[in-house]
């Protein structure tokens, strides 16, 4: 008798999550009430037999705006003895938390907003630089976070409160001779503490030669045979490296030493079945990787739609029709609740893209393109897999929620509604965004990930004081 | 496992000399954590020695504690790396007590630079002991990427090449799918010193992976690992047979998945590859009723329905073939 394939460790875990992700898909496409009547009472049954299952509650496609807060207002006022792990992290925490509140369009009262600029000023050190708590070491990456999380915050307080002098004199000594970055004093040396010095440098207008010498060759020289970028040179390509070298890249200006057709393609191929990211090749599927994947996908888009401006004086980027994008996701359509007549919704659109109330149809079309990853499918793992019910978002089904994936899925969520748009100045229409209009993010800056009116608010602020 | 250690700080007569210091969180502090007492008054003790810089024995047990408590404190790794220089501390016994954090969480940047650090001040009498702790930590998960790193310098900062091949075989024999193992098979053929590099490899390492292929032609990493053997080679490339024919082989198959084939086949026209007919066929076949193009462009087709999550990708692409390749 012939024996059966035996599966490798790759194999049998990708089947797991598949499993648990097309249980989800099926659960929430059961067209009529009986079906899902009858599949409820299955996992109920199969949970008391201690049959490892699902979750028993219904998914829905709302973002479920008033749990998300409450979750993430919850964590900014207290934590629980469990993250103490995290105490080497704390500005990691006010920024995962301040950013997610502000990719849903709110904002925290005086009284948090200024005990958050407080607390954050007790993170920054004498000699430039935030570490993970009062009284620690400065980090590049704690740097980054409380930078992202005092512009996030916004006004005169939050933004002045950064030493800007001394930061530089911090970012200097974080500089190695090999042009790349430590991470602190005598810390290690990869290409994510060359992406945070350069985002730091690039919002606070600190940026100069000495911070760039080089760093273009390390970068470089982490962009594996795959096309995607590891953490040092010779590691697996990797998304968030690949963001990483990616973005710091473009902050210097030097994006097209990059094999950028190689790096298009991988990021591309990152997009699993499941619909969501993995992190690297032959992974699982992980929440976070939403943004640090779905980012360079549109980054790369615009870079070769600029080229090709600059080259050809048109745009090569297949516009697509909004038919095709209309074809693609039909088989949602049942599911939504949104019923807007999408032609209206088009047209007041386009008067608010242009302000003066004229249709310009077709300067608004060609400031559209189709994203290069399947977007919509995207926000379906997101908002279907991700996302607790009860606030917060998960690398998967199974997985608990953290702070950490509650910002990189709601990112990551905002860049994909926001993919069909050349530039940050267009709203999107009704159709890129899964779920109704209700569920649209504010736009990040995506080579920082902060929200762009905060973003613009802090250039103002930091080039003025130049 | 001293005694003492169950006993608070406080109440060790050992540390009675010192005055522990409160974080100073402020008074409204945002994202505080409910810290457990030990936890608490073990790092107002850290504190307290780390500002008034004190190098001591005691001081190397109090970092031991406090990173127990929490491996992930980079500023108590840091000022444990000050106390061990000033002590002359015996390194290989910090090997151990990095083993003994690891066996907790080993995903932790800060452990693993530590190790680097350590193991560069010992210098290439540890090669053995870095590849076999490494080999512990990737037996319980094959794609640990701090443990990859971490061997990747070993290999280049203290050397040990000679069985490096042979483990990624080893590793791709119990996994082919696993990627990382991928990565470092390309690490060592063009980096070891003991090998004669990329172009000299090619060879054998051509018909390794077009074994992988064919055995499982829906595994992404062989796929790579091959394009990626002809690196900065484009005319090897189009013109090496065995490329063209594992492409050739797996359309030909109805039973997988053709994703991969046809977009290497796609990667070689745009390279130059003058189409065969056979070439042309083994495409026709699988096209539904696709309008006479150019074979690039009819593969692009085929891709945006044979790989639909990225239609748009492979529309993309189509949009980018140039005149060339018509």
């Amino acid at each position: 008798m012939e024996e059966l394939p035996s599966f490798t460790v790759s194999q049998r875990e990708q089947f797991l999550v598949e499993n648990d992700v097309f249980g989800i898909y099926n659960y929430f496409d059961a067209s009529d009430i009986f079906t899902q009547k009858y599949l409820c009472v299955v996992k109920e049954f199969r949970r008391e037999m201690n049959l490892i299952d699902m979750d028993v509650v219904v998914p829905r496609i709302e973002i479920q705006r008033d749990k998300q807060l409450d979750y993430l207002m919850k964590g900014l006022r207290q934590l629980g003895p469990q993250f103490s792990s995290l105490d080497a992290n704390r500005p990691w925490l006010c920024y995962w938390i301040l950013h997610s509140i502000a990719l849903l369009g709110e904002s925290v009262d005086d009284e948090l907003e200024n005990n958050a600029i407080d607390f954050l000023g007790r993170c920054q050190g004498s000699d430039g630089g935030y570490g993970g708590g009062p009284g620690q070491l400065p980090h590049l990456a704690t740097t980054y976070a409380a930078v992202n999380a005092l512009v996030t915050l916004g006004g005169h307080k939050a933004l002045s409160s950064i030493n800007r002098e001394k930061m530089s004199c911090f970012l200097r000594g974080m500089k190695d001779a090999s042009g790349g970055f430590r991470m602190h004093d005598m810390g290690e040396m990869d290409v994510r503490a060359c992406y945070t010095a350069i985002s730091i440098a690039s919002i606070l207008n600190i940026l100069d030669d000495e911070l760039t010498q080089g760093l273009g060759d390390y970068i470089l020289s982490c962009q594996t045979y795959e096309g995607g970028i590891g953490g040092e040179p010779g590691s697996e390509a990797h998304g968030g490296y690949t963001y990483c070298g990616l973005a710091a890249m473009i902050l210097i200006n030097e994006v097209n030493r990059l094999n950028l057709d190689s790096l298009m393609n991988w990021a591309v191929h990152r997009q699993g079945v499941e619909m969501g990211f993995q992190g690297r090749t032959n992974k699982l599927v992980d929440g976070c990787y939403t943004f640090w994947q779905a980012a360079p996908c549109v980054l790369l888009q615009r870079l070769y739609s600029t080229n090709d401006h600059e080259v050809h004086g048109s745009s090569h980027i297949s516009q697509g029709t909004d038919e095709d994008h209309e074809e693609h996701h039909a088989h949602d359509e049942d599911d939504l609740e949104d019923n807007d007549d999408d032609d209206s919704d088009e047209g007041n659109d386009e008067d608010s893209a242009n302000g003066d109330g004229i249709h310009h149809t077709s300067n608004y079309i060609n400031r559209r393109v189709q994203p290069i990853f399947d977007s919509l499918g995207l926000q379906r793992y997101v908002l279907l897999c991700s996302k607790i019910p009860d606030g917060g978002f998960r690398d998967k089904p199974r997985k608990p929620r953290d702070f950490y994936h509650t910002c990189y899925c709601l990112s990551g969520l905002s860049v994909a509604q926001h993919a069909w748009l050349k530039d940050e100045d267009t709203p999107p229409l009704t159709r890129d965004i899964l779920g109704s209009y209700s569920n649209l993010l504010e736009p990040v800056h995506l080579l920082h990930n902060i929200v762009m009116d905060q973003y613009n608010e802090a250039i103002e602020f930091f080039f003025r004081a130049a | 496992m001293d005694f003492d250690e169950t006993v608070p700080l406080s109440q060790r007569s050992e540390w009675a000399d010192v005055v522990p210091l409160t974080q100073d969180d402020g008074p409204n502090p945002v994202v505080p954590i409910a810290y457990k007492e030990e936890f608490r008054e073990t790092m107002d003790y850290f504190r307290a020695i780390y500002f008034s810089d004190e190098r001591s024995p005691r001081s190397l047990r109090l970092t031991e504690e406090t990173l127990r408590l929490n491996s992930g404190n980079y500023t108590v790794w840091h000022f444990r790396r000050l106390v061990l220089e000033a002590l002359n501390h015996d390194l290989f016994e910090e090997l151990e007590f990095i083993e003994r954090i690891a066996e907790d969480n080993s995903k932790n940047y800060q452990l693993w630079h530590h190790r680097r650090w350590v193991a560069e001040k010992l210098g290439p009498d540890v090669v053995g002991r870095e590849l076999e702790f490494t080999r512990r930590v990737l037996s319980l998960d094959a794609k640990h990427y701090h443990a990859w790193s971490h061997r990747q310098w070993t290999l280049r900062a203290l050397g040990g090449w000679e069985d490096e091949l042979d483990y990624c075989h080893e590793l791709l024999e119990a996994d082919v799918f696993n990627n990382s193992a991928w990565n470092q098979r390309y690490y060592v053929i063009t980096r070891s010193p003991l090998l004669g590099g990329l172009e000299a490899m090619r060879e054998s390492e051509v018909s390794y992976t077009i074994k992988a292929i064919l055995a499982n032609p829906a595994n992404e990493s062989s796929w790579r690992y091959l394009k990626a053997l002809y690196k900065d080679d484009k005319e090897s490339w189009i013109s090496d047979p065995s490329v063209s024919s594992v492409c050739l082989n797996v359309l030909s198959r109805t039973d997988c998945f053709h994703g991969f084939a046809l977009s290497t086949l796609l990667d070689l026209l745009c390279d130059g590859l003058k189409p065969t007919n056979e070439h042309k066929d083994s495409v026709r076949a699988l096209a539904n009723e696709e309008p006479d193009t150019s074979l690039a462009n009819l593969v692009c087709t085929i891709l945006g329905r044979v790989d639909p999550i990225r239609a748009n990708y492979w529309a993309w692409r189509k949009s980018k073939i140039t005149v060339a390749t018509m």
